[in-house]
């Protein structure tokens, strides 16, 4: 399916609260890729990481949804400090996640666990269940 | 007996590396007539000329040969430290090892071989050679120029400012050329026009130019320094003399045509100028379009004109003209939308090309500056810029990359965003091309700063849908076929030499590449040179370029001219065709196969002379004689027939 691209689509709200959430500048991107050329996870994301600021840049906001690419990030900064115009890639990626996680959508209730999972601070086992099951 | 001195370069590793440039020095060495035989690494290098320099006072040099590159290259560079070390230049002779053999060949032994002989066939020509002088001839010191572009117009004022005469022939009615049509130019934004027209008018009253608009170069005569020129000055309608450019006549008229100058998104009359800043600010009538001169019902001009100035019957007048150099600066026009059927070129009015987008941006073109769309005057909210359009398509179009159009649609995508804040520009590119100082700074900008959308991929089609403009393409970094809705469609045509410029080639017997671009000499050592000697090349009738290239290759003509014309007199090469009067026939085949108009009768004496300024040496004429009476200075039958005989030696007949 081709992607509808419209002014509204690249103009859309969502790209300037990833902008907010990130601090960086999206259309600063001019897809060297760079980043997706080092990134050590890379070949177990089904998009590469350039193409996660492609789908912002563009406002393809179905293929962010979908992709596992934000999941799979480890936050390792490499993208970071090898990228030519200076774009903070990991900030983005949690960016990403976070527009996912805002939802609210948990696939678990963390009542249910005992043990040793319940001893850990709440927040904690959140975030981590959120980030493996989102 | 001459003393001959043989000298072969390594070239680094391109000769030394496929033949054995040491064995060959030492054979060389009991070579009849070679009293030294060495090698080098880089023989045309500071220490390889002091080697040559060296041999030739040490061992009493008469001829050298130096093996190496092709002639082109380093003929003159050798010549010249022939004749510095003492001994005449034509003397000095290439073996060319480089181009002709170890380019070209892999087995070592072979192009050795191959080498060894190339070599003994230019020692056999060098022992026969004779001392020569270059031959002298006088110099008009006054240019023409064709072509009142910036290129022309630049060419024109540095030629002048040196304090020489200058003609600045235009085919249109003003000079300015495509310049004058641009509103904004990159990577600055300075006004097309602010740049443009100070230097329009400099042009038009330097004491040392002499303009010649609505004017076009016929035919040309003679040689480098002295060529005779003839040019029409078309028939105006109007005798600009007297005419005083109030532009009376202009408004008065009924007729209403697209205007060229707008590319036909504005009109203007039959009798016009064509645009307000135009140099000379006079009108010409189109007389295609002139209800007088159609049905002669009409005059409302002539009532008008207080001074008179208007003759219908005007007739094109020629004048003659003697010049020394000519800088042809003809220019270029865009690839004919109508060839990009895909993209709607011609059919869609909302699909126009970036000349077009010019005048629509320029504050003093037909919208005043507003970006409407041509269909139905809307302001454009969604705008498509789409690269390549007819460039780096060897299938179907144009080969090349026409080199501007990456940074003109940013520029024109950035002056749109600046015009309607909320409309959205896109780009589709195979690859930005911002080679140029403060180029990729100005695309950066453009794309964080104007948030253009850049996307990577060519467009399939475009089509007519709900009033817009729909587009099919895809990103290929997304990954994806990309679709939307466009109000207009610029399309980046490929950049051609102007219709002209064929026709204008074959006048002045000028060569041409295989896009119909004037051919340089060389693309490095003489990229500013005709292949015809005493023609200077400027702007993009060489090859598309932006303006800052523009104006720095017409001050580089314009310094090739000056250059000519500061020495006392000009020297040519004295290696042309000689007559043997007593055996000329004066049958005249030379004078019929010689293509520079070389060869003339001597009626008094029967025979066919050399115009010695004429002549290139090319040999034509010593093929054709039927009496052996023509022969060519150092390059002589007998030369030629020794030159064979050193490279048959132990072949086996066949």
């Amino acid at each position: 399916m081709a992607f509808e691209l419209s002014k509204e689509s690249v103009q859309s709200d969502f790209i300037k609260k990833i902008e907010e959430l990130s601090g960086e500048e999206i259309s600063a991107c001019y897809h060297c890729g760079k980043c997706s050329a080092g990134c050590p996870s890379a070949m177990a994301m089904d998009l590469l990481p350039n193409q996660i600021i492609r789908a912002i840049q563009l406002g393809d906001i179905e293929t962010l949804k979908t992709s596992n690419t934000p999941w799979i990030c480890a936050s390792c900064v490499t993208c970071y400090v090898r990228c030519p115009r200076g774009i903070d890639l990991c900030s983005i990626m949690e960016a990403v996640r976070q527009m996912t996680l805002r939802t609210n959508k948990d696939h678990i209730d963390i009542k249910k666990y005992t043990g040793e999972l319940a001893s850990l601070p709440p927040i904690a086992v959140v975030s981590a269940l959120r980030k493996m099951s989102s | 007996m001459k003393r001959m001195g043989l000298f072969i370069c390594h070239c680094g590793t391109n000769i030394a590396d496929t033949v054995d440039v040491e064995k060959l020095a030492k054979k060389f060495e009991s070579y009849p007539g070679i009293v030294f035989s060495t090698n080098y690494k880089y023989m045309c290098s500071h220490p390889g000329q002091a080697l040559i320099a060296d041999a030739i006072k040490e061992h009493d040099l008469d001829g050298v040969i130096v093996a190496a590159c092709s002639p082109i290259l380093h003929e003159t560079t050798f010549r010249k430290l022939a004749r510095q070390s003492g001994i005449n230049p034509y003397q000095c002779e290439i073996a060319n090892i480089r181009e002709q053999c170890s380019w070209v060949h892999k087995d070592k032994e072979k192009a050795t071989a191959k080498a060894e002989k190339i070599i003994k066939s230019i020692i056999e020509k060098t022992r026969l050679n004779e001392d020569l002088k270059p031959i002298e001839v006088d110099v008009t010191r006054k240019a023409l120029v064709i072509g009142g572009g910036v290129a022309g117009i630049q060419a024109a004022l540095d030629i002048a400012d040196a304090g020489y005469p200058v003609l600045l022939v235009e085919k249109e009615p003003s000079i300015g050329g495509h310049m004058a049509q641009l509103s904004e130019t990159f990577p600055t934004l300075d006004c097309s026009q602010c740049i443009l027209t100070p230097k329009m008018v400099e042009a038009a009253t330097h004491p040392n130019i002499e303009l010649l608009a609505y004017s076009e170069v016929k035919s040309v005569d003679g040689y480098v320094g002295n060529f005779t020129v003839t040019i029409e000055e078309k028939a105006t309608g109007i005798d600009w003399d007297i005419c005083t450019g109030c532009g009376q006549c202009s408004e008065i008229c009924p007729i209403s045509v697209p205007s060229e100058f707008e590319k036909g998104l504005g009109n203007r009359p039959a009798i016009y100028t064509p645009f307000p800043q135009a140099v000379p600010n006079k009108p010409i009538i189109d007389s295609e379009n002139c209800l007088e001169m159609k049905t002669g019902a009409c005059g409302l001009c002539v009532r008008e004109c207080e001074a008179e100035a208007i003759n219908f019957n005007m007739e094109p007048t020629y004048r003659e003209e003697e010049v020394g150099a000519i800088v042809v600066a003809t220019g270029y026009e865009l690839y004919p939308i109508m060839n990009l059927g895909e993209y709607g070129g011609g059919e869609i009015e909302d699909v126009i090309d970036g000349l077009a987008f010019e005048r629509l941006l320029s504050s003093s073109g037909p919208t005043n500056g507003k970006i409407r769309r041509p269909s139905d005057g809307k302001l454009v909210k969604d705008i498509v810029f789409i690269q390549c359009a007819g460039s780096r398509d060897p299938e179907k179009h144009k080969p090349y990359c026409s080199r501007i159009c990456c940074m003109y649609s940013t520029k024109q995508a950035m002056l749109y965003k600046h015009s309607v804040h909320d409309g959205q520009p896109y780009i589709f590119y195979i690859d930005i091309r911002s080679g140029g100082k403060g180029y990729e700074e100005f695309v950066e900008r453009a794309q964080r700063e104007d948030k253009v959308i850049y996307i990577r991929g060519k467009v399939s089609k475009l089509y007519r849908e709900n009033g817009k403009v729909k587009i099919a393409g895809v990103d290929t970094i997304a990954n994806k076929p990309i679709e939307l809705e466009a109000d207009l469609v610029v399309l980046a045509m490929a950049m051609i030499p102007t219709t002209g410029t064929e026709k204008l080639a074959n006048v002045l017997k000028l060569q041409t590449d295989a896009n119909g671009f004037l051919q340089e000499t060389h693309p490095k050592l003489r990229p500013l040179e005709s292949t015809t000697a005493g023609f200077y090349l400027a702007g993009c009738s060489q090859s598309p370029k932006d303006i800052p290239d523009t104006v720095s290759q017409a001050s580089g003509a314009a310094a090739k001219v000056v250059g000519l014309f500061s020495g006392e007199y000009l020297q040519l090469e004295p290696t042309i065709a000689t007559v043997d009067e007593e055996l000329c026939s004066g049958c005249g085949i030379c004078i019929s196969v010689c293509p520079y108009s070389a060869r003339e009768m001597d009626i008094g004496k029967g025979i066919a002379k050399v115009n010695e300024a004429l002549c290139v040496g090319c040999g034509a004429c010593v093929v054709a004689c039927p009496s052996g009476a023509t022969d060519q200075k150092n390059l002589t039958d007998e030369q030629i027939s020794s030159m064979a005989k050193a490279i048959l030696k132990g072949e086996k007949e066949s």
